[in-house]
């Protein structure tokens, strides 16, 4: 009887978790992560990539509130260099932020100035306000990409289906002006932002033939890293607090054995 | 804290204190205490529960000195934790994940409850006190998962809130919710006083639990055999035989949140709520947190808004109420062979609750046909909600009253001790 309560709870939680995993598009395309299962890792010559993609082609409208020219040199990051534990150290992270232009102030006489970046600084919204994004993209506004992977359901696999998913309309379908059609999309089939990646849109730095596949897969190997930066340590630890566990329960498991001995129950 | 007790101050200190203060005493009499000889694994969810609520105002407390309670700063303040905190990356998901699963090891603990007739004589006011506490960490769960300030935590408010709106203006249900929200909509005010009574509530939970577990010592615990304790041979001491036992169980489940906790951090959680709280875009599809969602189709499969919120508020009321609508004089279902089967088919339903408040009201269970349209049509999931609303409340109101006084209980042993000895063996 127990079993049987466990093993329907457990069919339970599951279907609990397929509820959130439905969206409202097409079924999503599924990849093997590097980054998935209870050993996965960054692929971080593919994340290096992928932040080339964010950079040259995404951040010219999508923000990256939440990370720091410094983030990307940490350890479980893209650019994480074993010689530099400091990332701010690091000369590839300081090359990374120049390229950047930062507005800064006000100075002595009150005036806004503007200043190649550093590590510290936050990588910069190419926008000024929500308005003016809004207004350079006819109302629709180009979301902040910082958590993008987590804050749509099967995340990673749902931005790779739709940088890759965009198709023409089915025949007789007439799109709203200045919207594209793809069925992946969570908001309905059409929307707003263009097909961002073509082939060969970026060079790749490594050689790498920049398919839009190829490109589809770096940015979300990026982005993933981006939502998620402490994951690898987060999953070192959890090994780690797990074998300890497992470990205490044994001995606690013999010393239950051992008070109860003489005692039938 | 009863009865006589078990200390005997040895040294002149100890004389000198217990005198004044006979704090060793209260600790002693609490851990070397009778306990019946014959608790399973079910009653290790106690302990369980008593380390997930210390865990949780741990890390609350150190989490509310990085969090800013402001509807422009929260959601950043959250990240900021999560990003930049020493440490911060484990602490909120553990706060997060900690709290689903102290919601459920308090349901097994009140399943557990239920089937073992632990609510009834002598035990009405543990079981009370109990509900006071589910209460408690109903409301604080709820406010906790505004505080991140995600679509779902603005959302969330906005709908739980606007319940006390069912209340027809004229009986003050517009002055309650705008009193409740500190203004006209769910905004600042209401982000900041929910974070003041998160921090509360838990300290509530804890004064609740202190008396939770002194109306447990008057009785004693009750048993898988639901027979009172009737001599010395039926119990054990509860340190170390139940410590050591506990010890393990709660390893065991450690285990089980840890796995969540550094490997499945979100899928507790809602995406949407990785999204910041925007009052002008209303999610596709409002769910609250898991824990809530059987009382949520409750809420939904009552047409009108406010016997709805009635019939919500009312089953759970009806679970105080429990120990006297339980008219059985045998306490366990072990040997209760009709209830048994209505009380696993109870669990099936509040599990089915869960799965219909999940789903939108009009999406379909199964298919039966196809209409003249072309649409689909079967069984909605509001249908089902209906149903299986019906049987919850007949399970308590019906069912549990009339069993006890038709149903022929099966042969008990004559003590606890009888049953450990195997002139009776259980069924488990």
């Amino acid at each position: 009887m127990l079993k049987r309560i466990v093993s329907l709870a457990i069919i339970a939680s599951f279907s609990a978790g397929a509820v959130f995993a439905a969206g409202a598009g097409a079924k999503n395309k599924t990849q093997d992560w590097h980054f998935e299962g209870m050993f996965g890792t960054y692929d971080k010559a593919a994340a290096q990539r992928g932040f080339q993609v964010y950079q040259e082609v995404c951040a010219a409208c999508h923000s990256l509130k939440y990370v720091a020219f410094y983030n990307l040199g940490d350890k479980g990051a893209p650019f994480y260099d074993p010689e530099y534990p400091n990332p701010n150290d690091n000369p590839v992270i300081k090359a990374i932020a120049k390229m950047f232009t930062i507005i800064d102030g006000p100075d002595e006489s009150g005036d806004m100035f503007e200043r190649p970046g550093i590590t510290a600084d936050k990588i910069p919204n190419p926008y000024a306000n929500e308005m003016a994004a809004k207004a350079s993209n006819m109302g629709a506004f180009p979301p902040d990409l910082s958590l993008i992977t987590r804050a749509r359901a099967d995340g990673s696999n749902y931005l790779y289906s739709l940088l890759t998913g965009y198709e023409d309309p089915p025949e007789g379908m007439k799109l709203s002006p200045g919207m594209s059609y793809n069925p992946y999309f969570s908001g309905g089939n059409q929307i707003a932002m263009g097909a961002p990646l073509t082939e060969g849109r970026v060079e790749y730095t490594d050689g790498t033939e920049a398919s839009v596949d190829q490109m589809a897969k770096d940015v979300v190997e990026f982005l993933t890293w981006a939502a998620d930066p402490k994951m690898e340590q987060r999953k070192r630890t959890g090994w780690v607090v797990l074998i300890y566990l497992f470990l205490l329960a044994l001995l606690l498991y013999g010393s239950y054995r051992a008070v109860w001995r003489d005692v039938k129950h | 804290m009863s009865g006589q007790s078990n200390y005997n101050p040895k040294t002149g200190i100890e004389k000198w204190l217990d005198a004044r203060l006979p704090i060793i005493r209260l600790g002693v009499d609490t851990m070397i205490f009778p306990s019946p000889r014959n608790l399973n694994y079910w009653w290790t969810f106690g302990a369980i529960l008593a380390v997930m609520l210390v865990s949780q105002l741990i890390t609350g407390i150190i989490l509310a000195m990085h969090y800013v309670p402001h509807p422009d700063m929260a959601f950043d303040s959250v990240q900021h934790i999560n990003r930049n905190i020493n440490w911060g990356w484990m602490l909120q998901p553990m706060h997060a994940v900690g709290a689903s699963m102290m919601f459920l090891a308090v349901y097994i603990h009140m399943f557990r409850g239920i089937y073992y007739g632990s609510a009834k004589n002598p035990r009405e006011m543990i079981w009370i006190v109990g509900m006071v506490i589910y209460l408690l960490m109903m409301a604080t769960g709820f406010m906790g998962y505004v505080l991140p300030w995600g679509q779902m935590s603005i959302w969330g408010a906005i709908v739980i809130t606007n319940l006390f709106s069912a209340i027809p203006p004229e009986a003050a249900g517009t002055a309650v919710t705008q009193w409740l929200w500190g203004g006209f909509a769910v905004d600042g005010p209401t982000l900041n006083r929910f974070f003041s009574l998160h921090y509360l509530l838990p300290f509530l939970i804890v004064g609740m639990v202190i008396l939770h577990i002194w109306a447990l010592h008057i009785p004693s615990n009750n048993n898988p055999t639901g027979i009172s304790i009737k001599t010395k041979a039926d119990t054990l001491n509860f340190h170390p035989y139940y410590t050591v036992k506990d010890a393990f169980a709660i390893v065991v489940f450690l285990m089980i949140f840890s796995y969540f906790l550094f490997f499945k951090p979100d899928s507790m959680g809602h995406p949407d709520n990785f999204i910041p709280a925007n009052p002008y875009s209303t999610p596709a599809h409002i769910v609250p947190e898991w824990y809530y969602l059987p009382f949520y189709a409750i809420l939904r499969a009552v047409p009108d808004k406010l016997m709805g919120v009635v019939a919500m508020f009312a089953s759970i009321g009806v679970l105080f109420a429990l120990p006297w609508l339980d008219t059985s004089k045998v306490r366990s279902m072990r040997y209760r062979p009709l209830a048994k089967q209505f009380f696993f088919l109870f669990v099936l339903v509040c599990l089915g609750l869960g799965w219909a408040g999940a789903k939108l009201p009009s999406d379909l269970v199964f298919v039966t046909g196809v209409d003249a349209d072309g649409h689909e049509v079967g069984l909605t999931f509001v249908w089902m909600s209906r149903i299986l609303t019906i049987y919850y409340f007949a399970f308590f109101l019906v069912i549990l009253p009339i069993l006890g006084l038709v149903e022929k209980p099966k042969p008990r042993p004559a003590s606890i001790e009888a049953s450990v000895l195997g002139t009776d063996k259980g069924d488990n």
